[in-house]
């Protein structure tokens, strides 16, 4: 299925509640019969569980159950916020639980289950009418038994700080809990009539609050995946062959590391889902004895086919793919491109690339597993337990119900941890060895190890008519597709009915200019893959395919001799089908024009500047059309052309995400995802060189660091629309925004990123 | 056997004399708050003080520990360390927080020696501390406010 499509399901889907009695508590589910995950359970006390995302306490503390990794998003208070609100609680009486990797979980959309993801900034988007719904089920239970105890009329009742109220008298949920014994089962009229509040009656939505998983971020005690620990456990370091596919292990000699105090041994690894080959493992008493063994052990290797690529190669093979015009995934056809460059009086062209990133997350690929009566219990913070855990079946030979992944807070995420692969090495450890076993990676094997963001090439071709109108644009982007290779059936179908596109490759080149014959071909590079296998990283396609798309528009605008502001709004028109009509991209481009507009304003764009200072501009909409994060993007830099520097001074963004859940929070997000742009425009990139990425350590790897922080200006636009995401699109317009003001201070139209003068 | 003060109380490590003191600390002591993030002091997540001053554990040999104060985020005590513990707070500064316990226990050592830094003062101080989610103006304005007693 599209990502399109799943986009516009963010809607409740599940059609009952139903209230029972069960056991010494209370239980409302949602859908089947799917129980809470409360710590409570078997625990003296009546509890009150109107579904799986709530769970009420007889002494009145509720527990939020947020099915999302916490990655530094504050997801789980979002989240909550939303909940709390609908049920009328007390927002003190508030705490949040993540949960683990039971299927339960999961987003079900027709025919398919993403499963418990957290990426594509979909956490809120798809969340937001399911929590509310859930919290005002809640609610009508809670207020109906409140009545009952208070002999009152349940239309006479208000629900708010987590009490029901009516004449002068109040009954805490507290009491509720304790006095009633609710068996209710909610009706379709009933669920179609739930009173979900209007904004005004929020008291939690829009407005600020402190993040619930800070104040254990700031005294050290947040646990994260690398801190678990088992009794009985061993410390394991991987041993990475030097191809990602194809290696094989000719012989281990560890004679040097049976010296080093605390070597055990090292074993290699055999996969059956062959996600891993020809690994082994160094297993130590304690991690820093693994290191040096790992140091000592001498593996050698028969290297697999990729052993001769790097990123020349890569690139080469992008940029023929892009160049074939037969070739590609149609992704957008409107009109006859083809006719429009016949008929073309001029035309330019330019190619866009990026290099190989890093999530580089800081905390470490690593997992512990532990088998406990066959079922493999994985400690690993992960955003997506549902893709890996079918592999981890595969590779373990079992069935996936005997594998339960344990959350804990991530120290980064950014796509690396949907895919939780560090935890194949690891399980196949534990299982060989019979014990716990802890398998941490090191920085350079992390590194190692990444599922980068690919390589891409993108090539662009416009053509104009006598009067120097843009009359067509063709649009090719060649890169490794992610979900080709680990989540195929998530693909889309060209516009023609001919090949798939993987939406997270492509994405964001269906912009919301109006163009009247526009083609974009989707490429997928092979030779990319075979190298290596390809991530998602934060803003996946959009992050670089906006590059491209956003430094072509300003070119066109140059070329025409047009203001590179006037020019997009001359092409945000709003007809056809940049109307925009689903909940999640209402408005269409007459929104995207209002954010442009408002950075124009805000930034003084068209003042006058010093020497060898710009100012450049770029737009975006978020990961996908279906959910648009409405953004205008306005960069002011400094060019030395001398010292081949370029200094960011300051960035300007207007936003337009809808409703804002949590406002300090979806700002915070806005800071991160901008400095994410700042830091893959100039700071951050590497190569492959013959297999491997050829930076895998902070000596060469230089993700941006506080002295090139430039000043930011981010305004949230005030919105009455239905939430989307924020995770991830304040990034995309920030590497074209700065490259197009290079243009303007310097002249020197930058085209690779990392940018380089 | 090595001696030495972790976070006011004595200890003594059996680990090997140059087994980094961040494995010490986190293994051994089981102090989890200080993290592992490059192994070449380079990210700054590992930061813990000795004798005061902050330094990089995974880089320390634990002989250099001996007879010494170390200071991890759990024992984090001086005005200084509490205030920037709830400038963090209310500044809302961690993200996904795996850098902030050396971030903080960096703040500490810059405020400990100079408790009113400039802008450029604390840039330079902080900048070897790597923040992947890259919280830097939160840092940054979190430092100021908990330099100027709440304000920044």
């Amino acid at each position: 299925m599209a990502s399109r499509d799943i986009m516009l399901q963010g809607g409740l889907t599940r059609r009952t509640f139903l209230a029972s009695s069960a056991g010494a508590g209370l239980m409302l589910t949602l859908g089947s019969a799917i129980p809470g995950d409360s710590h409570a359970q078997g625990a003296a006390g009546k509890s009150f569980v109107p579904n799986m995302w709530i769970e009420v306490s007889d002494s009145g503390a509720i527990q939020v159950n947020i099915p999302r990794a916490e990655m530094g998003q504050h997801v789980g208070t979002a989240l909550a916020r939303i909940l709390a609100d609908e049920l009328g609680a007390n927002w003190d009486d508030i705490s949040i639980h993540h949960a683990d990797s039971d299927p339960k979980w999961g987003v079900v959309i027709p025919g398919k289950s993403l499963g418990s993801i957290t990426g594509g900034s979909w956490s809120v988007f798809l969340s937001f009418a399911l929590v509310s719904h859930a919290g005002a089920a809640g609610r009508v239970i809670l207020r109906d038994a409140g009545a009952q105890l208070l002999s009152a009329d349940p239309a006479d009742c208000k629900v708010e700080a987590s009490k029901v109220s009516a004449n002068g008298a109040s009954v805490s949920f507290a009491d509720i809990v304790r006095r009633s014994d609710v068996s209710r089962t909610l009706s379709e009229e009933e669920l179609a009539a739930l009173p979900l509040k209007s904004p005004a009656d929020r008291q939690f939505v829009g407005v600020d609050t402190k993040a619930l998983d800070i104040p254990a971020k700031s005294t050290g005690e947040a646990v994260y995946g690398i801190d678990a620990e088992l009794p009985g456990m061993v410390y394991a370091h991987p041993l990475i062959p030097p191809t990602r596919y194809g290696s094989t292990i000719q012989s281990i000699d560890d004679s040097a590391a049976k010296k080093i105090p605390g070597y055990q041994q090292t074993i290699r690894l055999s996969d059956p889902s062959n996600w891993i080959q020809g690994w082994a493992v160094v297993i130590a008493d304690s991690f820093p004895a693994a290191m040096n063994a790992a140091a000592a052990v001498n593996v050698e290797w028969s290297p697999g086919p990729a052993a001769a690529l790097s990123e020349a190669d890569i690139l080469a093979e992008g940029t023929k793919l892009a160049a074939d015009k037969t070739h590609g995934t149609l992704f957008v056809d409107e009109g006859d491109v083809r006719a429009a460059q016949a008929a073309a009086a001029s035309s330019i062209e330019a190619t866009y690339t990026t290099s190989t990133a890093l999530h580089f997350t800081l905390e470490p690929a690593n997992a512990l597993v532990e088998v406990v009566d066959g079922t493999y219990h994985i400690h690993s913070g992960n955003q997506w337990h549902s893709l890996i855990i079918p592999t981890l079946a595969q590779a373990l030979a079992v069935d996936e119900a005997q594998i339960q992944i344990h959350q804990y807070y991530l120290g980064g995420g950014f796509g690396r941890r949907l895919v939780g692969d560090p935890m194949i090495p690891a399980a196949l450890t534990a299982k060989a060895l019979g014990k716990p076993v802890k398998l941490v990676f090191p920085r350079p094997e992390d590194s190692r190890f990444d599922c980068p963001r690919s390589p891409s090439v993108q090539q662009f071709d416009a053509s104009f008519d006598e009067a120097g109108t843009l009359t067509g644009v063709e649009h090719a982007a060649a890169a490794g597709w992610p979900t080709a290779v680990m989540g195929p059936s998530f693909q889309g179908a060209g516009v023609d009915g001919k090949g798939k596109w993987d939406p997270f490759s492509i994405s964001g080149a269906d912009h919301w200019y109006t163009i009247p014959n526009n083609r974009v071909r989707a490429c997928r590079n092979h030779v990319a893959e075979q190298a290596f296998l390809p991530g998602w990283l934060r803003a996946v396609g959009p992050g670089w395919i906006g590059w491209g798309v956003e430094s072509f528009m300003d070119e066109i605008a140059h070329q025409l001799g047009q203001d590179p502001i006037d020019f997009r709004l001359g092409l945000l028109d709003g007809q056809g089908k940049n109307a925009g009509d689903k909940h999640g991209a209402v408005g269409g481009a007459s929104r995207l024009k209002a954010v442009l507009e408002d950075v124009r304003n805000r930034s003084g764009w068209g003042r006058e500047l010093p020497k060898g200072e710009g100012l450049g501009v770029a737009v975006c909409h978020g990961q996908e059309r279906g959910m648009a994060t409405w953004i205008a993007c306005v960069a002011h830099v400094a060019v030395d052309t001398e010292a081949k520097s370029t200094k960011v001074k300051k960035i300007w963004q207007s936003i337009d995400c809808g409703t804002v859940v949590h406002p300090d929070g979806a700002l915070a997000q806005a800071e991160s995802a901008v400095l994410w742009g700042v830091s893959l425009a100039l700071h951050e990139g590497t190569r492959f060189d013959h297999g491997h990425v050829a930076d895998t350590n902070l000596d060469s790897y230089t993700p941006l660091r506080m002295a090139d922080v430039p000043d930011l200006d981010l305004k949230l636009m005030d919105s009455p629309h239905f939430p989307t995401g924020m995770g991830e699109p304040p990034l995309i317009p920030v590497a074209p925004a700065i490259a197009n003001a290079v243009y303007t201070a310097s002249g020197i139209r930058a085209r690779d990123l990392p940018i380089k003068l | 056997m090595i001696k030495f003060r972790l976070n006011g109380s004595p200890v003594t490590s059996t680990s090997e004399a140059e087994t980094p003191l961040l494995w010490v600390i986190r293994d051994e002591l089981n102090l989890k708050g200080t993290k592992f993030g490059c192994g070449i002091a380079q990210c700054g997540a590992c930061t813990v003080h000795v004798n005061g001053e902050a330094v990089r554990s995974c880089q320390l040999p634990l002989q250099l520990a001996a007879d010494r104060d170390i200071t991890t985020i759990e024992g984090l005590a001086t005005d200084a360390g509490r205030a920037l513990q709830k400038a963090w707070v209310d500044e809302q500064v961690p993200q996904c927080g795996y850098c902030q316990s050396g971030q903080i226990m960096q703040a500490a050592s810059l405020l400990q020696g100079n408790p009113k830094p400039t802008d450029e003062e604390i840039v330079t101080a902080m900048n070897g501390n790597l923040c992947r989610c890259m919280s830097y103006t939160r840092i940054r304005k979190a430092i100021k406010v908990a330099a100027s007693g709440g304000e920044a």
